[in-house]
């Protein structure tokens, strides 16, 4: 189990407060100046050595993608941007740094900011995380009382500001490019890539886009070292993690971890176990609701990294993790899921827009059992249809929980068409 | 100013605020402020935003008033038609429903004598089903305006049903003995070495 000296969200909780003297009392805005002084390419290295992937689902190696920002600019100014739009079903980490531990954030904005030389960075959080908005504007003002954003941030000599922008209810916006056109002040679409963020993000400038935690974490790694997080875990999967623990178990939590505990482990130690027990675990789906769920066999022994879930057909996605007992109507928690993606649909691309409708439709019916096992094939085909045809990964997110269920439970879709078809022919 | 648009004006407060929201945004960017200014002008006006509102904001932030009302047709946080002195979202996803939410929303349904869409003829509440509120290690979940009440029971949202309705205090967060998102029962870290990590 991770040590508590290797923990990077010493508040996750809120046990103290979150303001400026106690952060600091944690180890926040210690030696900001000095990591500046050392330069954005040290900067950079150090993220890359460190093995940081981004935090938000996709797991793109962070200091990678910093590297993606101009060197010298053209005459636009360049932006960093926090997604902090959370609403991936399952997940809620973001909302306890945001509202517990805020100046990590907000010192993590002006050292990555400063590495990608933006001016400034937009946090999008959404509209729903009303407190939370508001602890993240209270701590803003704080830091810019002290000198530690605005002109000479930390007296670095490197001018930088953050600014909070709320969305208003909908989940697309979660979605990289979705986000910029919000935060453009416009309905949340989703753009064609390319041209990617880094040469025409917001306002038609090189803009990256970060994961709250991502960039909350960035300034421990500068303080420990980056070779401390990249010790932890393992090799591509480096550093701790937060994990949101919900569903079938005792005790549902956030928790922060080292990378690659077993998933039963993590369930055990911090959740105080599955309900029931162990045995009476059906399935999980380990990394928020777009990843496949799996069953139990698979659940005995798999790791909480990138790479382990995703030879396991899964994902790491945004380590939430949902818990499901035997007591659980396995098609309908993931017919609901249907229905979320449905909701959400922002309607741009026709295969998401008229599918994730139809899915759920026929998802409703085989909740029921009222439907032919053929269409079980039918319904799969569709969801490659849809998989890889739109413009974002929503169609493929909406995708994938369908063919999870499909993969590991096509044995209890079929047994409840045979009852229902053995009760219409009573 | 048209007629249509001097039946909503910013109080001097909100004017000032507006004024702050569009500040945070570069020069010529001030479009980027139309989801706060929506937001504002729908506080202002009781919880929901009319057609002369948002002709009001296109107005203020010189943009079409079409591009205002798909950004204010878009998002699920602006009304259209007006709403109770409370608005009542509970949360219906995976995570909520796998720990009852069915039951919250019936006891909703049932303190408030409306369903999912309505307000209760008082004014006083109006009950909503939403997506994914992101507080799942706290489900279920319900939004009452601008906090999160969590780990309800039906007989915990009705309890705070009842003292909204009378106007008495209730506190947000977790409704069981619980420090926010820590296991009930007390965390399994952070319990004693803390140090910083500088």
């Amino acid at each position: 189990m991770l040590a508590d000296k290797d923990r990077i969200f010493t508040n996750l909780y809120g046990d103290e407060s979150a303001d400026i003297d106690a952060a600091m009392k944690r180890g926040d805005w210690q030696g900001t100046k000095d990591f500046i002084a050392k330069g954005q390419d040290w900067i950079i290295e150090q993220i890359k050595e460190s093995g940081l992937r981004g935090r938000g689902g996709a797991g793109f190696p962070t200091g990678l993608k910093w590297s993606f920002m101009p060197k010298e600019s053209d005459g636009r100014p360049s932006y960093l941007v926090v997604n902090a739009d959370e609403g991936e079903p399952g997940t809620c980490k973001d909302r306890d740094m945001m509202r517990h531990d805020p100046h990590k954030l907000i010192e993590g904005c002006l050292i990555a900011g400063f590495a990608m030389r933006a001016v400034a960075a937009y946090i999008y959080i959404r509209g729903e995380f009303f407190r939370e908005a508001e602890a993240l504007e209270k701590a803003i003002e704080e830091a810019r009382a002290k000198g530690f954003l605005g002109k000479n941030a930390c007296g670095s000599g490197y001018d930088f500001d953050v600014f909070v922008h709320r969305g208003a209810g909908a989940y697309i916006c979660g979605e990289e490019t979705a986000l910029i056109e919000s935060l453009e002040g416009k309905k949340g679409q989703p753009r064609l890539k390319p041209p990617f963020p880094a040469n025409v993000g917001v306002w038609g400038c090189p803009t990256t886009v970060n994961n709250v935690e991502s960039i909350a974490v960035v300034p421990t790694i500068l303080r420990r070292g980056a070779s401390w997080f990249a010790g932890l875990g393992r090799p591509n999967n480096t550093g701790t993690k937060v994990f949101c623990i919900s569903g079938h178990v005792n005790n549902p939590c956030n928790v922060e971890e080292e990378m690659g505990i077993p998933l039963k482990e993590l369930i055990e130690k911090h959740a105080g176990g599955v309900r029931g027990g162990w045995d009476n675990l059906l399935a999980v789906i380990p990394g928020g609701s777009s990843v496949p769920v799996l069953p139990k066999e698979i659940c005995d022994t798999v790791l909480m990294d990138f790479d382990s879930l995703r030879d396991v057909q899964s994902g790491l996605g945004t380590a939430a993790i949902i818990v499901m007992d035997k007591s659980t109507d396995i098609v309908k928690a993931i017919a609901r899921l249907s229905e979320f993606y449905k909701h959400e649909s922002c309607g741009q691309c026709t295969p998401c827009r008229e599918g994730t409708g139809w899915m759920w439709r026929v998802m409703e019916r085989l909740v029921e059992g009222r439907a032919d096992k053929s269409e079980i094939d039918t319904l799969l085909d569709v969801t490659k249809q849809i998989e890889g045809h739109t413009i974002c990964a929503l169609g493929d997110a909406a995708a994938w929980p369908i063919q999870g269920l499909m993969r590991h439970f096509r044995d209890e879709v079929e047994a409840r068409i045979d009852a229902y078809q053995a009760k219409a022919a009573e | 100013m048209s007629a249509a648009s001097k039946a909503f004006a910013w109080t001097s407060e909100n004017e000032a605020v507006a004024q702050k929201h569009i500040a945070k945004y570069p020069e010529g960017k001030q479009q980027s402020a139309v989801m706060p200014l929506l937001d504002l002008a729908q506080r202002q006006n009781g919880g929901h935003v009319t057609q002369e509102i948002m002709e009001y904001i296109g107005k203020y932030l010189d943009m079409p008033p079409i591009r205002v009302q798909e950004v204010a047709t878009f998002y699920s946080m602006y009304n259209h038609k007006p709403i109770g002195k409370h608005h009542v979202q509970v949360c219906g996803t995976t995570p909520c429903w796998l720990r009852g939410s069915d039951d919250i929303m019936s006891a909703c349904k049932k303190r408030l004598g409306i369903t999912k869409g309505q307000t209760t003829e008082d004014g006083m509440f109006t009950l909503s089903e939403v997506e994914c509120a992101g507080a799942c290690v706290n489900a279920p979940v319900v939004a009452i305006d601008d906090d999160y009440y969590e780990d309800l029971s039906p007989e915990s949202v009705v309890d705070i049903l009842d003292k909204l309705a009378k106007g008495d205090a209730v506190k947000p967060g977790p409704q069981v003995d619980r420090q926010t998102s820590a296991p009930v029962g007390g965390a399994t870290t952070l319990k004693g070495d803390k140090e910083g990590d500088a």
